[in-house]
């Protein structure tokens, strides 16, 4: 069975590696995208303001309906209602949130981290607006790039396509031209064949991906806090995850048309909303419990967990628990429907 | 000769076609069996329940009396009217990927040589052409020194060089005493390869047996031609005749009488200097059998 196995994940790393445009592509692509983010936004803050605030009456994500201070009243700010405290002054610590207003019965406090342009532009507004007085709790932290934020998000999209194009699009095209025909004639099973196809695109997702973090990194220098070994299990659990979605896509289709539907149907929402390019937070809640379906959403979460939080395995355990089992239910649903051929 | 493979009653429906209805027979080990039939008649669909590739509606397909299983699988070599290989290997990696799914095979330096692979060994084997490409396919079928080989359509496409030399390979297998399973569409590849032949039209078999016994049995007769332009009147009345379309239409006539025959031609001062008598051919029995109709 492992003869067989090696056999065909030999034969498909070959065709990967010897296919140079493509293999340019995966590489490629990330690396400009990276570069090309880096200069667009410069390490620049965001031009518009945002405010997490915690109130009584408010549940978490919900625009303040009731106006608890004036400064809630100001324009082109963005107001957010917050529950978790700890977590939204780590926010603020790393001027990914502006502020932090806790106006909650007895509480009346702020945090902001005057090192932040945000923060400092906000603090003056609050000291302006004539509202209740409210206790500074100062905060200290080194700026958040966008650029250390959104890699793991470009990565996390090149993996998404690398895998359901790479194993979905590949099977149908096989399937298509017959080869998975002249492979069934064999004593190769179904089971021996999935498992290599996907033990080879694992192998070169996670080595072109390390290979393109790698890089990037010795340039630009990203945020690391957690251990880059808990990051290469998120992305291998990610990447297994992801590679279980492309073959459950590819299990019967025989149109290279149609699955490439199905593909894009699958991995323009999971772009928009997993947060490649921007946090959900703040988005409507439904949204946000969408984007909870997409392995993505998960693995860019414990990604920058690790990445910017400096979270470990553990704190990103039920991620990893997620990807693995909708890795598992992916693929064991794959292989159950999985047809040599269209007959 | 003992049976290696024994067709039983054997039924395939897509919807409301019948593609296969009701087709029974047996090949013995060592033979080459062919499967002839127009377009559409069910050939591909019979081989390919045969080769387990298709499970069938109804009916049985016993290798050695066992239904198929695992041992068939390792046992059969098989090469598809059309298929495709992986992208960006070479001859050499074709043959040693397919190889290393079998238990058991062929000796490379041995199965390179049978189907004379030496001089493109290490070329991309999209890159090959029509009859190289044959050739590494029929090698890929044989790359596990399988009992028997399931042959569809393997010259469709070559040029004559090519087909011939295919028809070299496929004797070099029969030599080595190995059951052949072939399907054609050319009579004259059907008459020197096969030892038994069935013609199977609209999913059922029509006839069945030896190339020669089945001519024997259809044909007591020989076919006369002769350019239409030495045909004159008074032969078109006396002599039955069929006209065959060329460039120049030629006069075909169908006896069992020869000498009756040439002698009425000499009699109406018909110039025999053009005549020619051949006997009845597969492909004469062939058109008899299943029409002239254009099939789909």
């Amino acid at each position: 069975m492992m003869k067989r196995i090696l056999a065909m994940l030999h034969a498909r790393n070959l065709e990967f590696m010897r296919d140079r445009s493509s293999l340019a592509w995966n590489l490629i692509l990330p690396v400009l995208l990276v570069v090309g983010l880096a200069f667009a936004f410069g390490g620049e803050n965001k031009s518009q303001y945002k405010v997490a605030v915690m109130a009584d009456d408010l549940a978490a994500n919900v625009q303040p309906a009731t106006i608890l201070h004036p400064i809630l009243k100001t324009q082109y700010v963005t107001f957010y209602g917050v529950e978790d405290q700890q977590e939204t002054i780590a926010k603020v610590s790393r001027h990914q949130v502006d502020m932090l207003l806790d106006l909650r019965t007895g509480e009346n406090n702020y945090w902001v981290n005057s090192d932040a342009v945000g923060g400092y532009f906000m603090q003056q507004l609050l000291t302006a607006s004539a509202g209740p007085e409210i206790t500074k709790q100062a905060v200290t932290g080194k700026e958040i790039r966008y650029v250390d934020w959104v890699v793991p998000g470009i990565l996390g999209m090149n993996i998404m396509f690398g895998c359901l194009f790479g194993v979905g699009y590949v099977i149908v095209r096989y399937r298509k031209s017959g080869y998975l025909k002249r492979v069934s004639a064999t004593p190769l099973s179904s089971t021996e064949f999935l498992i290599a196809q996907i033990l080879s695109r694992l192998l070169i997702v996670v080595v072109t991906t390390v290979v393109v973090f790698s890089g990037t990194n010795f340039f630009m220098d990203f945020r690391v806090e957690g251990r880059y070994l808990d990051l290469l299990i998120v992305l291998i659990t990610g990447t297994f995850s992801l590679l279980a979605l492309g073959l459950l896509v590819a299990s019967r289709v025989t149109s290279e048309e149609l699955a490439g539907g199905l593909l894009n149907m699958l991995t323009w929402p999971m772009m928009l909303l997993s947060g490649v390019w921007f946090s959900m937070e703040g988005a409507h809640p439904i949204l946000q419990k969408i984007a909870d379906i997409s392995p993505l959403t998960h693995m860019l979460k414990a990604a920058r967990s690790i990445m910017i939080d400096g979270q470990s395995l553990v704190g990103v355990s039920h991620h990893i628990g997620i990807l693995l089992a909708m890795g598992l239910v992916f693929i064991v649903l794959g292989a159950w429907m999985f047809k040599w051929t269209s007959d | 000769m003992t049976e290696i493979l024994q067709v039983r009653d054997l039924h395939k429906h897509y919807k409301d076609v019948k593609a296969v209805n009701g087709v029974s027979f047996t090949v013995k080990e060592g033979a080459c069996f062919g499967l002839l039939g127009p377009n559409g008649a069910g050939k591909t669909t019979t081989i390919e329940v045969m080769e387990g590739i298709s499970k069938p509606t109804s009916g049985e397909i016993l290798y050695r009396g066992e239904p198929l299983g695992p041992t068939f699988r390792e046992r059969a070599g098989i090469q598809f009217q059309s298929t495709a290989l992986q992208d960006f290997l070479t001859v050499a990696e074709q043959l040693k990927l397919f190889g290393s799914f079998y238990p058991q095979g062929l000796p490379y330096d041995e199965l390179i040589e049978v189907c004379a692979l030496q001089n493109f060994l290490n070329r991309d084997a999209s890159k090959l052409s029509g009859g190289q490409r044959q050739r590494l396919l029929l090698a890929i079928a044989l790359v596990n020194d399988p009992d028997i080989v399931f042959l569809d359509e393997p010259t469709t496409g070559l040029d004559p060089q090519a087909r011939l030399n295919f028809w070299d390979l496929v004797n070099k297998i029969k030599a080595r005493n190995k059951t052949v399973l072939l399907t054609t569409h050319y009579m004259e590849e059907a008459y020197n390869l096969c030892d038994e032949i069935v013609i199977v039209d609209h999913g059922k078999i029509i006839a069945q047996g030896s190339p020669d016994k089945l001519l024997a049995e259809h044909f007591q007769d020989v076919i006369i031609e002769l350019p239409q332009a030495d045909f004159n009147t008074q032969a078109a009345a006396k002599i039955e005749y069929r006209i065959l379309e060329k460039v120049q239409p030629v006069v075909q006539i169908i006896t069992s009488d020869v000498n009756a025959t040439l002698a009425d031609l000499l009699s109406c001062q018909v110039s025999l200097s053009g005549l020619q008598v051949r006997a009845r051919t597969l492909e004469d029995l062939f058109i008899e059998l299943t029409g002239k109709e254009l099939r789909a």
